[in-house]
C-alpha cells in the first residue's frame, strides 16, 4: 500500500542518520547476532513492552533504479506489501490488519527499508509476513495498477507544489546526469511505463543478503532471533546485483534559480556542499549546522530571519551524507516581497559562519544540547531500531554510542571554525519559487 | 482536531502534528502497562503522572483548558498568536531565557493549539525536570509583552498561514468545508484564524485572552517518563503549587449546533488544482457529547469503513470498481463539543468527482441497511485495541492522549476503560451509528477542482 512517505524521505533518512545519540548505555544493550544461517542483527533486549520492533534496509535504493525509468524502487517497496506467497493482496493486508502488525516499505534514494511493528503473542504471524513480501512478492496487475494510480495523481498534485517544484529544480540543477538528479518517486512521463518485469527486476537485484541491515527491539533473545532471521531472511539471494554507484559532483553552486508560480508565499531550497557521515570532520560540522540552522529554537537563522525580522515562520538547515555525495540543506518558506531579503539575509550567514565560525559560547551551549538531548533518541522502541539500523549503514561501530559523547567533547573551537570554512565557503545553490521578485534571477524553467 | 505547532519541525516529525484521534490504554495494556495517576494541586491544577522507566527522560507537558472555540467572534486566531507570544518572556525570565537555557541543557521544546486545548511541552532528561517546571510555572502567570516583541512575532504567524492554508488548495477547500458545516459553533472558525482578523490581532489582545484563561486552576499538568507519582506530586507543589489562580473559569459553553437539515456542497476552483480532490464532513457526537456506547461505535465505524486497505471505502471503491486512488475515513472523537467524521477521496483519472461521491454514498448506504460482519467487527477491534498497547511505547504519545483528554472534558477513567468499552459495541451498534450519524444532511460535502463547471454543466 502507498503510503504519504514522499516528501518526509529524504528528511527521515537524514533524521535517523543524525539521531546520533550520547548517554543511551544505561538502557541500550546492543547485542550482535548472527544466525545458524550467517545473518546478522543488531538486538537491544527489551522485555517490558509487549512488542516486537524490527527495521531493516537494504542498500541501493532510487539510485538503482534504470536510468530512463524513474520511480522503479519507489513502486517496488510501494507494492511490496501487497502481496506474498499464497496470499494475494487483499488475503495480505487482511492477514495484517487481523493480527495487528504493523509492516511498511518505503525507498529512498540509497536505500529500501522496511519496518515491522509487532505484538510480542504475534510475532510468528508478523515475521511470516516479512518473509513472504520479500522473498515471495506477488506484484500482481490490479495491485501494480493500483500503485501506479496512486504515484500518478500524487505526481500531478506536486506539479503545483512549491515546495515540490522547488526540490525537484535544486535536485536537477545539483546533479545532471547522475541518478540524485531524478525524483525518487519517478515521473509523469516514467511512471507509466514502468512494467511488472521492472520491478520483478529491481527486487531480485536488490533484496539481497550481503546488502542487508537489520535493527530488533524487543522481547526476544538472541538465539530465538537467530532462528527467526534465517526464517525471514534466509530465502534471499546471497548477492545483491548492484550497478556502481559514480561520485555525485554537486554543481551549480552560487547559482539562483527563479520558477514563477502564483502563491503568496516564496518557496526557497537551498544546499551546498556537506561532509560525509564517516569523515572526522562530520561531527564538527554537525555542531556548526546545529548553531546555523539545525535543530532549536536558538540557531542563527532562527533568530535572525524569524524572531527579529518575522519574515518566515520556517527557516532551517541540515546535513545530508548520501552515499554518492555529502551536501548540506535547508529551506524557507518566505512572504513574496521579502523572499529576496530572506534569501541574501540567509547567504549572508551562510558566508559570515564560513568566515568565522562559532563563538566559544555558542559552541559551548551546541555541545551541551547535543550530549543532553542524546538521550531523547532511545525512549521508544522503534526509534531504537531504526538507529540500530543507520549505525550499520554508517559504520559507525557497535560501541558508538557510548563513544559519541566523547567525539562531541573532543571537538574544539579551532576545530569548528576550520570545518565551517570546509563546508560552508563554496556557498550554495538557491532554488525559489514564487511570485518572482524583479531582481533579474535566473529563470529555471518549470 | 486539528492542531497547530508554533514551529514547523523537520520533515519526518511534521505528521505528528497532523490529527489524532482519540485511542487511550486498553485493559490487557494495563495489566503490564503505566500505573496512572491522576491528583489535583490546593490550586486546582489537575496533574497526571503515567510512568515509563526504560530510559531516563521526561516528557513535561501543561494544557490550558482554553483553544480557538473560546475566541470571542473578530478575535480569531487569538488562542494560537498567544500560544506563539509565550515564549517572549517574564520578568524573571526575559525573552529567549527559557529556549536559551532548553538549547543548552539539551532539550526539547514546542507548543500546539486546537480548538479545545492550548499545550506547551519540553522533552528533557528527568534530572532537568525541576527546571523545565521551575519555567512554565513562571510563564502561567507572569508572560510580560512588548509591541517590539509582538509585532514581528505576528508576521511569523501570518507566514505560518501562508505555509499551512494560503499556498494549499486543499487546506483552503478544508476550511471552508468546516465553516459551512458549523453554523452556529465556533469549531467552524479555523484554529490559526481568518487572515483579515489575524492582521489585527494586537499586544492587548494577547494579554487579556491571556489573563482571563491561563490560571493553574484551568491548566493541567502531564508528566509522561522516568518518574513517579510521589516525586511529581513534590516537584509540583513546589512550582505550580505556589502559582495563585487568578481567574475563575465557568463552564465552557459555546454556542451549539442546530439540528442539521441541509445537504450542502462547497466548490473551490483555484488553477493550481492538478488533481481534483472530494472532502466530506459529517456533524457527529464526540466522545464527551455521545451517549454512552455511541462515540465508541463511530471510533469502531471509522475503523470499517475507511481505514486502511481493508476498509469498505478502499477495497470497494479503489481495489474493486476502481474509481478512486485514495479514500479513507476518520472520526476526530477528541472534542469537547460535537465533532467531525470525515471522510476524503481522490477520484482516478478518468473518474469525475460527483462518480466518486455517488459510489462514497452507496458504500455507506449499503453499510446502513446491512450492517457489517462479524469478521470485520472483530478485525476493527483488535486493530483499535493493539493500537493502544503500541501507544506504550512512547510516553510523548501517552502524554499527548491524556492531555487532549482531559481538556475535552474527559477523564482518566474514560481513558482506561476505553478499550473494553471499544470491545462491547456489536455489530448492530455499528450500522446504526452508520444510519443515525452519516445521513447526507449531517453532512458537506468539498470538490477540490481546476475551474468552475460552466453554467450549462451545472444545470444538468
Amino acid at each position: 500500500m502507498m503510503r504519504l512517505y514522499k516528501t518526509a524521505v529524504a528528511g527521515a533518512a537524514l533524521v535517523t542518520s543524525l539521531a546520533v545519540a550520547p548517554a543511551a548505555q544505561a538502557m541500550t544493550k546492543i547485542e550482535r547476532v548472527v544466525s545458524p544461517g550467517g545473518i546478522e542483527a543488531w538486538l537491544v533486549r527489551e522485555p517490558s513492552v509487549p512488542l516486537i520492533a524490527m527495521d531493516f534496509s537494504f542498500k541501493g535504493g532510487a539510485n538503482q533504479d534504470p536510468t530512463d525509468k524513474p520511480g522503479v524502487a519507489y513502486m517496488t517497496a510501494s507494492t511490496l506489501d501487497e502481496g506474498g506467497g499464497d496470499l494475494d493482496s487483499a488475503a495480505f493486508q487482511d492477514r495484517l490488519e487481523r493480527n495487528a502488525i504493523e509492516l511498511s516499505f518505503r525507498a529512498s534514494r540509497d536505500e529500501v527499508r522496511g519496518s515491522l511493528k509487532v505484538l510480542t503473542e504475534k510475532q510468528k504471524e508478523g515475521f511470516d509476513l516479512v518473509r513472504m513480501a520479500l522473498t515471495a512478492p506477488r506484484f500482481d496487475q490490479e495491485p501494480v495498477e493500483r500503485v501506479r494510480a496512486q504515484m500518478m495523481a500524487a505526481l500531478k498534485r506536486e506539479t503545483t507544489d512549491p515546495t515540490q517544484i522547488s526540490s525537484r529544480l535544486w535536485w536537477r540543477t545539483a546533479f545532471p546526469g547522475h541518478p540524485y538528479s531524478q525524483p525518487t518517486n519517478g515521473t509523469l512521463q516514467s511512471v507509466p511505463t514502468i512494467v511488472r518485469d521492472d520491478l520483478k527486476s529491481y527486487a531480485g537485484k536488490v533484496l539481497a543478503r550481503d546488502n542487508l541491515k537489520i535493527g530488533v527491539v524487543g522481547d526476544i533473545d538472541a538465539k530465538q532471533l537467530g532462528l527467526v532471521l534465517d526464517q525471514v531472511f534466509g530465502g534471499l539471494p546471497a548477492k545483491a546485483d548492484l550497478r556502481p554507484l559514480p561520485p555525485a559532483k554537486l554543481q551549480s553552486v552560487g547559482k539562483t534559480l527563479d520558477v514563477e508560480l502564483n502563491v503568496p508565499q516564496t518557496v526557497v531550497s537551498f544546499g551546498g556542499v556537506g561532509v560525509p557521515r564517516k569523515d572526522p570532520d562530520f561531527i564538527p560540522a554537525y555542531i556548526v549546522n546545529h548553531i546555523l540552522g539545525g535543530g532549536s529554537f536558538s540557531s542563527r537563522l532562527y533568530k535572525e530571519v524569524r524572531e527579529k525580522r518575522g519574515l518566515a515562520y520556517s527557516v532551517y538547515s541540515y546535513l545530508l551524507p548520501l552515499d554518492a555525495t555529502a551536501l548540506f540543506m535547508g529551506g524557507t518558506q518566505t512572504r513574496g516581497d521579502k523572499a529576496a531579503e530572506s534569501v541574501s539575509l540567509i547567504e549572508q550567514e551562510i558566508k559570515q559562519m564560513a568566515e568565522n565560525g562559532p563563538t566559544q559560547e555558542e559552541l559551548d551551549s551546541a555541545k551541551s544540547y547535543l550530549r543532553g538531548s542524546y538521550a531523547l533518541n532511545f525512549d521508544t522502541s522503534t526509534k531504537i531500531a531504526a538507529q540500530l539500523v543507520q549505525l550499520q549503514l554508517d559504520d559507525l561501530g557497535i560501541d558508538y554510542w557510548e563513544r559519541r559523547n566523547g567525539l562531541i567533547e573532543a571537538v574544539t573551537l579551532a576545530d569548528v571554525k576550520r570545518v565551517a570554512k570546509r563546508f560552508l565557503e563554496n556557498g550554495v545553490l538557491v532554488t525559489m519559487v514564487g511570485r518572482l521578485p524583479a531582481n533579474g534571477a535566473k529563470q529555471g524553467g518549470g | 482536531m486539528i492542531e497547530i505547532t508554533r514551529r514547523l519541525l523537520p520533515a519526518a516529525l511534521v505528521a505528528s502534528t497532523a490529527l489524532f484521534t482519540l485511542l487511550p490504554i486498553t485493559d490487557a495494556a494495563r495489566a503490564a502497562g503505566p500505573d496512572i495517576s491522576h491528583f489535583k494541586l490546593d490550586n486546582g491544577m489537575e496533574v497526571v503522572v503515567i510512568p515509563d522507566r526504560r530510559t531516563p527522560v521526561v516528557t513535561h507537558m501543561v494544557w490550558y483548558k482554553v483553544g480557538a472555540a473560546d475566541e470571542v467572534p473578530g478575535k480569531s486566531g487569538l488562542a494560537h498568536f498567544l500560544e506563539h507570544l509565550m515564549f517572549k518572556g517574564t520578568a524573571k525570565n526575559p525573552a529567549g531565557q527559557f529556549s536559551k537555557t532548553l538549547a543548552t541543557i539539551g532539550g526539547q521544546e514546542n507548543a500546539f493549539t486546537s480548538s479545545d486545548y492550548t499545550g506547551y511541552f519540553q522533552r528533557v532528561t528527568k534530572d532537568r525536570l525541576k527546571m523545565v517546571m521551575e519555567f512554565e510555572a513562571d510563564r502561567m502567570t507572569g508572560l510580560q509583552l512588548t509591541d517590539d516583541a509582538v509585532k514581528p512575532e505576528l508576521n511569523v504567524v501570518l507566514e505560518e498561514q501562508n505555509s499551512r492554508v494560503a499556498n494549499n488548495p486543499a487546506a483552503k477547500l478544508g476550511e471552508d468545508v468546516a465553516a459551512a458545516l458549523y453554523v452556529n459553533h465556533p469549531y467552524g472558525r479555523p484554529v490559526i484564524g481568518w487572515r483579515h482578523e489575524i492582521e489585527k490581532l494586537d499586544r492587548k489582545d494577547a494579554i487579556d485572552f491571556y489573563n482571563k484563561w491561563y490560571t493553574p486552576n484551568n491548566a493541567v499538568l502531564v508528566v509522561a517518563g522516568d518518574v513517579d507519582a510521589d516525586e511529581v506530586k513534590k516537584l509540583a507543589n513546589e512550582t505550580y503549587g505556589k502559582v495563585a489562580p487568578r481567574a475563575e473559569i465557568g463552564p465552557r459553553i459555546r454556542p451549539q449546533e442546530p439540528e442539521p437539515r441541509s445537504v450542502r456542497t462547497v466548490m473551490f476552483a483555484d488553477p493550481r488544482v492538478a488533481q481534483p480532490s472530494l472532502q466530506r464532513s459529517y456533524l457527529v457526537p464526540s466522545a464527551h457529547t455521545a451517549k454512552p456506547g455511541e462515540s465508541e461505535a463511530l471510533e469502531v465505524l471509522s475503523q470499517i469503513l475507511g481505514s486502511g486497505s481493508n476498509s469498505r471505502l478502499y477495497s470497494k471503491l479503489v481495489m474493486e470498481k476502481p474509481l478512486a486512488t485514495s479514500v479513507s475515513a476518520y472520526y476526530l472523537g477528541t472534542a469537547l463539543d460535537d465533532t467531525r467524521f470525515a471522510i476524503s477521496g481522490t477520484p482516478r483519472a478518468d473518474v469525475s468527482l460527483k462518480q466518486l461521491e455517488d459510489g462514497i454514498d452507496s458504500v455507506i448506504a449499503e453499510l446502513a441497511d446491512k450492517g457489517v460482519t462479524n469478521d470485520e467487527l472483530e478485525r476493527a477491534k483488535v486493530k483499535l485495541v493493539a493500537d493502544v498497547v503500541y501507544a506504550q511505547d512512547s510516553q510523548a504519545t501517552m502524554a499527548r492522549w491524556y492531555g487532549a483528554a482531559l481538556t475535552t472534558g474527559l477523564t482518566v477513567e474514560d481513558l482506561k476503560t476505553w478499550p473494553d468499552r471499544v470491545q462491547k459495541v456489536t455489530a448492530d451498534q455499528v450500522r446504526d451509528a452508520a444510519k443515525a450519524w452519516l445521513d447526507k444532511r449531517r453532512s458537506v460535502t468539498g470538490y477540490l477542482v481546476k475551474d468552475l463547471p460552466k453554467p450549462e454543466e451545472r444545470r444538468s
